[in-house]
């Protein structure tokens, strides 16, 4: 297929390995801040190929993963209430909270739909006047542009029953908070791809600048990563911090703008709750005051409960990059795809689900 | 009057309504001199090792492209038979109707069962009809149950892949699924693709004219190629290897799942088939499938090792490896 096929050559691909084999000489770890790169280092078995010296770690960048329990809590309360419907990316629909999950609650009668866009739930609000659809806003700056979109075009369609929860969350501050915790030693990062299509790659200039980190933004294919993880070995025995780009057909310096200027629109940055980050200041995106009505957290009341992390899960630390899902005494013991703890294992992007379901080092 | 267009409660009820929607809508199509005998049990005699299956269908839509619930009914319970070197012969036939479905989709789906039954070679010989009320069922759910027979010579099972066997794919993957797919609500999008269902008895029987020694036969339905394989990898204790290069897959395949974040691997087919064969049987079996309409893209994807038994193993475009896992739930398109 074009545009995929040229990315997951094997000769090409062999070319880079050797690249990275003969000039990697000091040992460094790298972190993979986005779950689609998890996903794609496993499914295409690129850490079986790359030296000794280089380690690769997965970050907090899978958007189900670090939403907060609290979140998923409050996204179930939402789906208690009548006459509404919660409309989710089929991704959130596992999750497991403090004591349901929605899927749990759809089985017992709640009104959960899988929409596969912000504006096919914009479509269910207009279909179905008689009750108020509540969409699930999740995602890094990727999908929180059409997430704005949709809120513009509910505003001027007068579509009134139209809300959206917003767990929206922005990734240069966590990166920053990552990296402050100081817990991992980092000597470069994989830049998210599809984030940085939208930011741009100066989003990341702070990290080589301030930390003194290599970074270069990758795509999701196999050749992208290798390429990346190429030039990151190259910045790090030229002793180079810079910020480059191995996807310069999704990625450009300033990013798009446009959609940049609409997130800023309609949403504003606020402090967000991560899984196993704690609270990182201007990390959300919650509706600005003026598109209050379209806020499903102030139009409705719920009563989420209290809500408590599972026991034994170290989710957090996995998105941290600290520890490893083998790590975890529950790892494919008590917590498996068909029943997960926690949500690395469950969403499609977590590191734990890509460590079960690819065989990452010990179930090979 | 309007309600004659729709299926009604009372057409389930056993009485004139019933009989009549019996009559006109199946018997009239499906016609057979077993059926027509109309008797509570169809009465049919044998020799031989029999094969005996069923299989429930409540697929939505009830109408995609390349086939309906009707011909997926026939289909799949013939390739359930077929996959244990089974001929099929004979099908039950049992609909659970939910009231307001308009007689011109009911009868758009047995005209489709009658042709894909008349394909397949087989004879529908005894039915139901339930009809429930409105939500208690979507539109349309079939029963299908079949039965076949089998040659003395032939034991194929899932238990009997042995190291050193080859894999035959019949085809390309993951047509059914996506074209199902394109045209759920919430998700239409447009395709020239069309589901793969089809009848497998006949390009079976011609794979046992080329070899009785046939170890596993699987058509990879629900959970796709990946899942088949592991069952088959457990039930024989034995590893199996893949290679991603040699896996036939459509570009609209492709394209679809590259977009919906799905793996081609975990896609429901519903006209494909699974071999596991000696290495002596592979080239003339593989002959012969080529040969047949249904297998005209057959290729050897892989083999059966004695490594990492119970696992599947690709070998990936990239000159790595990776393990393929079962589908655990439903596959769930991504975020972003």
């Amino acid at each position: 297929m074009k545009f995929i096929d040229e990315f997951r050559r094997s000769d090409l691909a062999k070319g880079l390995v050797s690249r990275i084999a003969q000039r990697s000489k000091n040992n460094v770890r790298f972190m993979e801040f986005c779950g689609g790169h998890t996903v794609a280092i496993f499914k295409y078995g690129i850490r079986q190929l790359l030296p000794p010296t280089i380690e690769m770690v997965s970050g907090p960048g899978c958007p189900v993963c670090v939403t907060a329990n609290s979140d998923i809590d409050k996204c179930i309360a939402f789906s208690q209430l009548s006459d509404v419907i919660v409309a989710t990316f089929g991704d959130m629909l596992k999750v497991p909270g403090s004591r349901s999950s929605l899927q749990r609650a759809k089985a017992e009668g709640a009104d959960v739909r899988m929409v596969y866009s912000a504006l096919d739930a914009l479509s269910m609000a207009r279909d179905n006047p008689d009750k108020s659809v509540v969409f699930l806003g999740i995602g890094f700056e990727t999908t929180a542009p059409t997430i704005a979109a949709s809120i513009l075009q509910a505003q001027e369609q007068k579509i009134k029953n139209y809300h959206v929860f917003s767990m929206h969350k922005l990734t240069p501050p966590v990166v920053k908070a990552v990296l402050n915790a100081g817990e991992v030693k980092i000597g470069g990062i994989v830049c998210p791809g599809h984030v940085s299509v939208i930011t741009g790659s100066q989003a990341w200039e702070f990290v080589a600048k301030d930390y003194g980190i290599p970074c270069v933004v990758s795509g999701f294919e196999p050749l992208d990563i290798l390429q990346c993880i190429a030039m990151l070995v190259e910045q790090v025995e030229g002793g180079r911090s810079e910020v480059e780009i191995a996807y310069s057909r999704g990625v450009c310096h300033e990013g798009n703008v446009e959609a940049q200027k609409l997130m800023h629109r309609v949403f504003q940055s606020s402090p967000a709750e991560w899984r196993g980050i704690g609270r990182v200041p201007g990390s959300g995106l919650k509706l600005a005051e003026k598109y209050s009505r379209f806020d499903a957290e102030r139009v409705f009341e719920i009563e989420p409960g209290e809500s408590y992390e599972p026991e034994g899960c170290i989710c957090g630390e996995v998105l941290r990059g600290v520890r490893t899902p083998n790590d975890c005494a529950l790892f494919n013991t008590i917590c498996t795809p068909q029943s997960p703890v926690g949500p690395c294992m469950v969403s499609s992007e977590g590191t734990c689900a890509a460590y079960y379901l690819y065989g990452g080092d010990s179930r090979g | 009057m309007a309600e004659q267009d729709r299926i009604l409660l009372a057409h389930g009820s056993g009485g004139r309504m019933a009989h009549e929607l019996i009559s006109k809508s199946f018997i009239r199509e499906l016609s057979n001199p077993l059926l027509a005998r109309m008797d509570d049990s169809a009465v049919v005699s044998f020799n031989g090792k029999l094969a005996f299956t069923t299989d429930s269908y409540v697929v939505s839509p009830i109408f995609f492209p390349g086939g309906d619930i009707g011909k997926l009914a026939v289909c799949g319970t013939v390739n359930d038979l077929a996959m244990s070197g089974a001929k099929p012969l004979y099908l039950s036939l049992a609909f659970i109707i939910e009231e307001g479905l308009l007689f011109k989709d009911l009868k758009k789906v047995v005209v489709s069962i009658k042709a894909a039954a008349h394909e397949a070679s087989v004879q529908i010989v005894t039915g139901d009809t339930k009809v429930v009320h409105h939500g208690s069922a979507d539109k349309l759910f079939i029963n299908t149950s079949g039965i076949g027979i089998i040659h003395d010579r032939v034991k194929i099972s899932g238990s009997n892949a042995r190291p050193g066997d080859v894999v035959i794919l019949s085809g390309t993957i993951g047509d059914h699924g996506v074209a199902v797919l394109s045209k759920r609500e919430g998700l239409s999008f447009s395709t020239k693709l069309k589901s793969d269902c089809a009848p497998l008895g006949g390009l079976v029987a011609d794979m046992l004219e080329a070899s009785r020694d046939i170890n596993c036969m699987r058509d990879p339905t629900r959970g796709g190629l990946a899942t088949t394989l592991n069952e088959i990898a457990q039930q024989s204790s034995v590893g199996i290897r893949i290679d991603e290069e040699a896996i036939p897959v459509r570009e609209e395949v492709l394209g679809a799942c590259e977009m919906l974040g799905l793996d081609p691997l975990y896609i429901a087919n519903e006209g494909k088939l699974i071999a596991i064969v000696p290495q002596t049987e592979a080239k003339s079996v593989l002959k012969a499938m080529k040969k047949h309409p249904y297998g005209k893209e057959a290729a050897i994807i892989g083999e059966v090792t004695k490594e990492k038994p119970g696992r599947v193993v690709m070998n990936t475009r990239i000159g790595s490896s990776r393990i393929v896992d079962m589908l655990t739930g439903d596959p769930l398109p991504r975020i972003c």
